[in-house]
């Protein structure tokens, strides 16, 4: 049991008859999915071995039925849980029994692209990648690139503060989302941000970014667009150890660089993804860096220059740049297929999502290498090492309970690892339901209420994706903090960063 | 929890404040005390809490207490080759971390592109507080990304210290550019605005604009490389470093704008605003979205005109005090703004009157 999510179970069937009844006065019936067989598609998100069956799935056309569907359910007591597509990682879109889910994905209306002001205006079930593919005509893009993009939207995006290989060079979501029109629990709508930079008052666009939907329904979304770089080059650096490519990593961003793209892969990893993507990584190295720049083309030459001269003063046994579009997707490819991969070479897999100072980046390495042999079990590392954000791979059997346990034990150390090094348990991809337990000891007690007055600040009745993103005072006391569920990843065809 | 001696005296300060049921004034250097409504209470001074916490250039984050002179943090980066990215203005030598953080106020590098530039909030990426129930909370962390627990240390940007009694702030930093260039040209305002306009969707490295007394200023930020490339797009007249180190300040500091008798609005503004004479002549900034302008016009025409463009008008400094500093926010936002700040302060002892008239009740 998670602390504070007490969703699961059988659904009341005249408990759903009863509210169904309610919500065909808002909406067609065929926007009210009633039945365990209709329902069924929506059990779980991206992190799917948590499955539970909501109450019912309403599917609104439009924000006028959003609005009216919150009204209703705040009349009638009743949680709801919104839902993007589904992509999520942290199981923050598992459905509740009692709850509504709300699914979103219908508002997927381009709304407005003003080149001049390089902004975007997008409903929320609006593709990530949709919005840049309607930007390219004239020049622009937007710069969050979830590995899940050509599927995520917009939506879930600004619920779960989505991050992304660009995100180093041009921020998260909340550095790139101007203003939101959102939902109170009660259907009241509510404008936050906007075209205008900076206005007074409290910032409550930054507390609704990555709050999962427990503060507000976010129904439409000004985004910032930038010029879209002429050209881009991947350095690829091979390193004799984990440690010296962390130490090469530090060593770029104290010299002043910030490159579009800072990945890292360890030998594990490499010899995992090589086999399916003929990348032309260097499998001899025991760890390599993909490091890219973005701009015009003497740009780009400058800092590759430079880049690499940094590189070698930093201990790289090997250096390769791409040398057309081609080999640079080449170089990513294996990157970008590292789940999949991951899939390929075991049954199941936990991905890890921590984040930690760059200078810990060799020492929490070896830890993990370390902890490999202790549980028994493989765990290639991939991650956006610019930013310190871990991803590790466990690799496990989920049909072996022995295993399993030992899965999580693995993953619960590693977060646990990223904490007390200075860290986080989740840079990216959110603490949904998966890692609610962790923020118990991340935060202290009295930040952990104040989450909870703030929560009740927009939300009073806690009805708005309830026991998940933030853990109760109560759960953290009845149930400590060590056990953390393992995770499958669904969407298996897409690639992840 | 290490509580230095100093944060110890503020946290019982807040309890006793709270036990008594005294508002504070939360009041450091007093650089921007102009900015919102006056606070009578009784003052709390964060400055006995002063000093760098952890910086570590290869991080790109620096660890501060709130009252740390803000100069000096920007010294101590400078001489690793490192800043702010926000390029927030001081207004006085006394300003400090906390109060620029509460203030909220960006400068012209804020519409620069990339991560590290922007908005004050876009770099605070962690912070401790005490709340108005004398708890101290540590909110967000120390590291660039971090989706772990609502992001409140964000938001305490700008929040004219309603929160909370901001003990230590985590910024992003960034590197300084390797090259920078001031370029003028002297052209009508609405040229300007088109120019400055139209650069904004180029690939260009421009990290500043203004426009005053007819004269365009772009700063050019970044590798020699692109600098070089965009000095060629932008063209004009070069400043020497001098000269563009004494205008950015300038611009910063609103340095031009002094008038104590009269009224210095602040206009936010949507791009692609046409130039607006009405009220006399303009600092223009962000390439059109941020203007500035010393007049005596009702504040009602200055609000109603600026709320038709999409934007919003604040009496940032000077004039009549009984005129709201704060454009009013709707119904449904106030309401959610009041109840944020009674989770945090269900006293509304912290800088009564800083945001409103009348505190909230």
């Amino acid at each position: 049991m998670k602390a504070g999510y007490d969703g699961r179970g059988a659904v009341d069937a005249a408990q759903r008859a009863a509210v169904a009844a309610h919500l065909r006065a808002v909406l067609p019936s065929t926007s009210i999915l009633a039945t365990d067989e209709a329902v069924a598609p929506y059990e779980c998100d991206g992190l799917n071995l948590e499955r539970q069956h909501p109450l019912l799935v309403v599917l609104p056309a439009n924000e006028a039925e959003v609005a009216a569907v919150l009204s209703i359910c705040h009349r009638l007591r009743v949680p709801v849980v919104a839902r993007g597509a589904g992509t999520g990682l942290s199981g923050g879109a598992l459905p509740h029994r009692e709850a509504v889910l709300l699914s979103l994905a219908r508002l997927d209306r381009i709304v407005h692209i003003d080149p001049k002001a390089c902004t975007a205006r997008v409903q929320c079930g609006v593709r990530n990648l949709a919005i840049s593919e309607a930007a390219a005509p004239y020049g622009l893009f937007y710069a969050p690139d979830p590995s899940s993009q050509i599927a995520c939207t917009i939506g879930g995006n600004v619920a779960e503060n989505a991050g992304g290989v660009q995100c180093l060079r041009y921020g998260l979501t909340v550095h790139n989302v101007l203003g939101v029109t959102a939902y109170t629990v009660a259907g009241e709508r509510v404008e936050l941000g906007g075209a205008a930079l900076d206005a007074p008052g409290l910032d409550l666009l930054a507390l609704t970014v990555g709050s999962e939907g427990t503060l507000l329904v976010v129904t439409e979304v000004l985004v910032r667009l930038l010029p879209r770089a002429e050209t881009r080059c991947c350095l690829m650096a091979s390193f004799a150890s984990v440690e010296s490519a962390g130490r090469a990593v530090a060593d770029l961003i104290a010299a002043g660089f910030v490159p579009s793209g800072l990945e890292m892969m360890d030998q594990a990893a490499t010899r995992m993804v090589e086999p399916f993507v003929h990348a032309g990584y260097d499998l001899e190295a025991a760890a390599i860096l993909l490091c890219e720049a973005d701009g015009t083309p003497t740009e780009v030459a400058e800092r590759i220059t430079a880049m690499r001269a940094q590189l070698q003063a930093s201990g790289a046994t090997r250096i390769a740049a791409s040398r057309d579009e081609a080999e640079r997707l080449r170089f990513w490819a294996g990157r970008k297929n590292a789940f999949p991969a991951a899939g390929r070479v075991s049954p199941d897999y936990y991905c890890m999502d921590g984040t930690i100072p760059r200078r810990q980046l060799g020492t929490v390495l070896r830890a993990i290498a370390e902890m490999e042999t202790r549980y028994g079990l493989g765990c290639p590392n991939v991650f956006h090492a610019g930013d310190g954000n871990l991803h590790p791979l466990i690799l496990y059997d989920a049909q072996d309970p022995d295993q399993l346990a030992r899965a999580e034990a693995f993953g619960d150390e590693i977060l646990r690892t990223c904490i007390a090094v200075g860290g986080t348990v989740t840079g990216e991809h959110g603490v949904g339901l998966e890692k609610i337990d962790h923020l118990c000891v991340q935060f202290d007690a009295p930040t952990r209420a104040s989450f909870e007055r703030l929560r009740a600040a927009f939300d009073p009745s806690g009805l708005l994706n309830p026991g998940k993103a933030i853990p109760t005072l109560r759960r953290c006391v009845e149930h400590g903090h060590t056990h953390v569920h393992a995770g499958h990843v669904a969407f298996p065809e897409l690639p992840r960063w | 929890m290490v509580i230095t001696v100093a944060a110890a005296e503020l946290v019982e300060r807040v309890r006793a404040a709270a036990a008594g049921g005294t508002p504070l004034c939360i009041e450091a250097g007093g650089t921007k005390s102009f900015y919102g409504g006056t606070v009578h209470a009784e003052r709390l001074d964060p400055r006995p809490y002063h000093g760098v916490i952890e910086y570590e250039p290869s991080e790109l984050v620096i660890t501060a207490r709130a009252g740390t002179r803000l100069a000096d943090v920007e010294a101590l980066l400078a001489s690793q080759g490192q800043m702010l990215g926000f390029e927030p203005p001081h207004f006085g030598a006394a300003a400090t971390v906390g109060g620029m953080v509460a203030a909220g106020l960006a400068g012209p590098r804020r519409l620069a592109h990339g991560v590290g530039t922007g908005a004050v909030r876009d770099s605070v990426l962690g912070a401790r507080l005490i709340d108005g129930r004398g708890d101290v909370l540590t909110v967000g962390g120390r590291v660039a990304k971090n989706v772990a627990g609502y992001d409140v240390s964000r938001a305490l940007a700008g929040s004219l210290g309603s929160l909370g009694v901001i003990l230590d702030v985590s910024l992003k930093v960034v590197p300084m550019p390797s090259c920078e260039v001031t370029l003028v040209h002297r052209q009508p305002e609405t040229t300007a605005l088109a120019w400055m306009t139209n650069w904004m969707r180029l690939p260009l490295p421009i990290s500043a604009t203004s426009y005053a007394d007819g004269a365009l200023h772009v700063r050019l930020s970044g590798g020699e490389a692109a600098v070089r490339h965009a000095e060629h797009t932008v063209g004009g007249d070069r400043l020497s470093p001098a000269e563009a180190t004494t205008h950015w300040h300038a611009v910063r500091e609103l340095t031009g704008l002094a008038d104590a008798a009269r009224p210095l609005w602040r206009l936010g503004l949507p791009a692609d605003v046409p130039a607006l004479t009405a009220w006399g002549p303009m600092l223009v900034e962000w390439s059109g979205q941020r203007r500035w302008v010393v007049t005596d016009a009702p504040a009602t025409e200055i609000r109603e005109t600026v709320r038709r463009f999409g934007g919003h008008a604040t009496r940032f400094r000077g004039g009549d005090p009984s005129i709201p500093s704060f454009p009013a926010q709707s119904a449904a936002v106030a309401r959610l703004e009041c109840d944020l700040r009674a989770a945090f302060d269900p006293l509304h002892l912290f800088n009564p009157g800083r945001w409103y008239a009348d505190p909230p009740v």
